[in-house]
């Protein structure tokens, strides 16, 4: 033992020894910390119940991607590298940061094998950890201040900047970098001016302060030695009760949330977890009124949240200037709680959330697309809970008028249009259609294999019909013994569920779920996204389901289908992403394939494509909301595709054509764009399968004369 | 505050095609969704905020048969106390001042401070509100669009005068009052809210127990008959205005100052 330099547990400070006073702020600041969990935790207790402790395997493997591997980071390459680095070296530097805690306590304590090579090793990285996060620190500072990216800006009415807090909560990661290397370099420095030689690693910040300290006097390393191991506890015991008041809070609820996250795409939780339909009538109220009606999971969300502002980067309603903002949504209930749960004092009053932290313009504003959750590092959920607290303004009766009447039409007549239900299949039944493709109604005479859902915008809008023949004419090509269900069948309900009327959708969904049953078919077709995604999501006992570009990917490989070359060359392609059939079921290439394997067609990607593709404007009844915004959603998403060098959209969603039809009058572009769904342009360009026999030919004739009449 | 509203139900006319029957006399009736005449709607959620304010009871009245329950069912799903269901074989036919004399027996029957109607019903013609409070000898206002109750057993309310103004009176209660649309943003009910009030008992009511004589209503008391029932024959087409867009403001604009729509 060298006599100038020992260990902490054995200095004094102001006359008190090193030992007993690390011990009682080892103990002081876990007790702290230990109390302000304990506080957090408290509205979670209070919170509805969720069922999150289901599939392990499943959730483990996920957070070793989403945690471990912080799978998301790169989507943002520079945040998520400067990310990267600082998680990697947390975790490095996590065991030197705990041993040196405890060597306060006990003078002699050393990690089990930190005496041979691995220690030896051990000691080098976490050198350079410290020395890389330390950078970070001051890359992460110098991009909040100079060179900070838009998504940080905080609009006035979302109350203030958050650059303070940040540089704060960074400062405070360095400092504690900082005195973990003044503590090292002291140390060898004071070591190697007796004569022994501690190996630092080379250019790390240790070695750095090292070489500056080696001149200085033993007395003086030594008190900062001691110096810096107080300064270190400190600031350790600082930072872990101060981040459960901000952001930072994510380092330790992030592994929760990440394992705890949703496992389902495409789907939307129960009204109330445990409870089954049969009991819902017995539910007093439905959806989100006050905070505590959220779930535990969904609370855990707000405090997870690193407020990077990737989700409201990505929320095509925040980008049109809707009066919605994902991070704010998260950000306000995360406030709300820290108000309304104070760390002393008593519990605040529960006010209703809507008209408190949220408007009801802001609930209604979403689209559910998902491109904020796709883009969360952390896993949180927003579909769930916009969708919850539309259930909880259902249940009042807020409901926008226009939506009402849509709603009232659904309950009436099966279709938010209040069309009658005996025209359902009167799209089939236009005369020069019907003559070359006779589309059988499955009411029980008839029997078919397929099913083709056709849901109420192909059914009863004159434009979209389009698609639900181009749609028959292709399943009929490729001998595909199908039927609809005609007068049978009622809106899938997609949207009625997801704009919080659960009563209204298991209305319709048992009615769906009965007429396909009844039809005894073996699977279904669909060319509507929304359909393809409550079919296969929403209900339960159905056969199995599958959207139209699916069918018509494997057919052209098979080579069942044929596809003529484009006529004219000039046209150049974009293909949009709608969002059920893209982010919420991970359709991207089947639509991709087809096009391509039209002879002679021109591809382009807009920037925003795949799983960032940009919502056109919302499916269903959000056809029927009137959203407060400066733009449409459709007009920017034209516009990528005209950046992108496009001058045709191809789309796989009757709401994306109805939304780009509009968008492309809206923004003056007819003549320079035009949109077309994949069944139209397949169904235009597919070579004819059908027997040239006599009857069929005279058939063809017929129709012609028809057509031309 | 004792209120009671009274509603209708009728054909919706955004969720059917309303056609001639073959006879030319009435609607073809088969295939129709019904629902609450909407400006009942407005009524309902009217008397139901005032109760909210100033405490109070609201109770919803129609005139008709067993399918029309389901109205009544829909305004207390919507928060309206109670229902009842006024229904004889003899009030079949009735003109307005049948209906209003059926509904002034039971108003005389309860003690209510105040009556609403809905401005007209979607099929019918504006009389029942007007001839119910001249029946009860009551003070009547139509197309109100706002009421503030006042001390001494008042009412303010303001009236929709062509033009876009607002009369604003003073009228004493008990009073019947026709609600004009746009007066509230009446809530939503959902299938959720008329199950939960599907169980609830709706009385009913029938002449007798009214003391309504048969003679006064239905058919029999009826000097308004309906002789004919047409669509009128469709005007000329809209026109549609050709070119490009610059072209098809200059054309607007001609054809507005053409027709006197601009200066």
């Amino acid at each position: 033992m060298v006599e100038a330099l020992q260990s902490p547990a054995q200095a004094t400070y102001w006359l008190i020894s090193g030992q007993t006073l690390f011990v009682t702020l080892n103990l002081l600041g876990l007790a702290c910390f230990a109390y302000i969990v304990t506080k957090r935790l408290t509205p979670l207790m209070r919170g509805e119940r969720d069922i999150r402790f289901d599939r392990p395997f499943i959730r483990l493997e996920r957070f070793l991607q989403f945690w471990l591997g912080q799978w998301k980071h790169p989507r943002y390459r520079v945040a998520g590298t400067i990310h990267i680095f600082i998680f990697a070296g947390f975790i490095l530097l996590a065991t030197r940061a705990f041993s040196l805690l405890i060597l306060g306590m006990s003078e002699n304590f050393a990690l089990p094998g930190s005496s041979v090579g691995i220690g030896h090793v051990y000691e080098i990285i976490a050198d350079y950890a410290a020395t890389i996060v330390f950078l970070c620190m001051i890359a992460a500072a110098a991009r909040r201040i100079n060179f900070r990216p838009a998504r940080y800006e905080v609009p006035a009415k979302y109350g203030t900047g958050h650059k303070i807090d940040a540089i704060f909560l960074l400062s405070l990661i360095a400092i504690l970098l900082f005195s973990e290397s003044l503590f090292e370099a002291s140390k060898a420095a004071s070591l190697a001016q007796q004569g022994h030689t501690e190996f630092l690693a080379t250019f790390s910040m240790a070695w750095v302060l090292q070489s500056a300290l080696s001149s200085e006097s033993l007395s003086t390393l030594w008190n900062l030695h001691r110096g810096a191991y107080l300064l270190d506890v400190l600031t350790f015991y600082f930072l872990l009760c101060y981040r459960p008041f901000g952001i930072q809070f994510h380092v330790e609820t992030s592994l929760f949330n990440v394992y705890f996250a949703k496992l389902d795409r495409g789907t939307v939780k129960p009204v109330r977890w445990g409870v089954t339909e049969e009991h819902l009538d017995q539910v007093k109220s439905f959806g989100v009124k006050a905070f505590e009606d959220f779930t535990w999971k969904h609370m855990l969300d707000f405090y997870s949240c690193a407020d990077c502002g990737r989700c409201s980067d990505n929320c095509p309603a925040n980008a049109v200037g809707r009066p919605l903002s994902p991070r704010f949504l998260t950000i306000k209930a995360r406030d709300y709680s820290f108000q309304h749960y104070p760390m002393f004092g008593a519990r605040g009053n529960g006010t209703a959330l809507i008209g408190g932290i949220y408007s009801e313009d802001e609930v209604w504003s979403c689209t559910t697309c998902g491109a904020c959750e796709e883009e969360c590092p952390l896993l949180i959920e927003y579909i769930d809970k916009i969708v919850d607290l539309r259930r909880g303004l259902v249940d009042d009766g807020n409901v926008p008028k226009s939506i009402q009447k849509a709603l009232k039409a659904l309950e009436g007549r099966g279709n938010p249009y209040g069309k009658m239900e005996k025209k359902r299949a009167d799209w089939a039944r236009a005369e020069d259609f019907l003559a070359t493709c006779d589309v059988k109604v499955l009411n029980g005479k008839k029997t078919a294999g397929t099913l083709y859902f056709v849901d109420s915008i192909t059914s009863y809008d004159d434009r979209i019909q389009a698609i639900g023949r181009a749609t028959a004419r292709i399943l009929d090509n490729v001998g595909n013994d199908f039927g609809i269900l005609g007068a049978a069948e009622k809106d899938s309900g997609h949207e009625v569920r997801r704009f919080g009327e659960e009563t209204l959708f298991m209305a319709l969904r048992d009615n769906n779920v009965d007429a396909i049953k009844a039809s005894n078919v073996q699977r279904i077709v669909t060319a509507d996204p929304h359909a393809y995604n409550a079919l296969k999501h929403d209900y339960k006992d159905v056969p199995p389901v599958e959207h139209i570009s699916q069918v018509i990917a494997r057919e052209v490989k098979t080579g069942n289908l044929k596809l003529n070359p484009v006529e004219n060359q000039d046209n150049v392609y974009a293909y949009h992403d709608p969002c059920y059939l893209g982010r919420h079921n991970q359709v991207y290439d089947d639509p991709r394939e087809v096009l391509d394997a039209i002879p002679g067609l021109r591809r382009v990607e807009m920037s925003r494509c795949r799983d960032r593709s940009f919502c056109c404007g919302g499916g269903g009844l959000m056809l029927f909301y009137e959203p407060k915004e400066e733009q449409r959603m459709g007009v920017k998403r034209v516009q990528m595709a005209a950046e992108a060098g496009a001058n045709v959209i191809v789309t796989a969603c009757p709401f994306c054509m109805v939304n780009m039809e509009d968008a492309i009058k809206v923004a003056g572009m007819e003549g320079k764009m035009t949109a077309i769904d994949l069944a139209e342009l397949v169904a235009q360009q597919m070579v004819s399968n059908s027997p040239t026999d006599e009857s069929s030919a005279d058939r063809l004739a017929e129709a012609d004369r028809l057509v031309t009449a | 505050m004792e209120i009671l509203v009274c509603v209708r139900r009728v054909p919706d006319t955004s969720e059917n095609e309303i056609q001639l029957n073959a006879a030319g006399n009435d609607i073809e009736r088969d295939d129709l969704v019904y629902s609450v005449n909407e400006p009942d709607n407005y009524a309902v959620e009217e008397a139901l905020q005032i109760a909210a304010k100033v405490g109070g009871n609201v109770t919803v009245v129609t005139v008709g048969g067993e399918d029309d329950e389901e109205v009544l069912r829909r305004e207390m799903a919507m928060g309206a106390n109670q229902g009842a269901l006024i229904s004889d074989g003899a009030f079949n036919g009735s003109d307005g001042k049948g209906i209003a004399t059926v509904l002034k027996a039971f108003v005389q029957k309860g003690k209510y401070d105040l009556v609403l109607t809905g401005i007209q019903a979607e099929d019918g013609g504006a009389q029942v509100g007007g001839m119910l409070a001249a029946l009860l000898d009551y003070p009547f206002a139509s197309l109100v669009n706002s009421i503030s109750v006042l001390d001494g057993g008042k009412l303010k309310v303001s009236r929709e005068i062509e033009g876009g103004n607002k009369e604003m009176s003073e009228i004493d209660l008990p009073c019947v009052l026709s609600i004009q649309t746009g007066i509230n943003e009446p809530r939503y009910v959902g299938m959720r809210g008329i199950r939960q009030v599907a169980s609830v008992e709706i009385p009913t009511y029938n002449a007798s127990e009214l003391g309504v004589a048969p003679a006064t209503v239905g058919e029999a008391g009826s000097k308004v008959k309906r002789v004919d029932y047409f669509v009128p024959a469709l005007g000329k087409g809209a026109e549609m205005l050709q070119g490009d867009r610059e072209e098809i403001i200059a054309k607007l604009i001609e054809l507005m100052k053409a027709k006197g729509g601009m200066n």
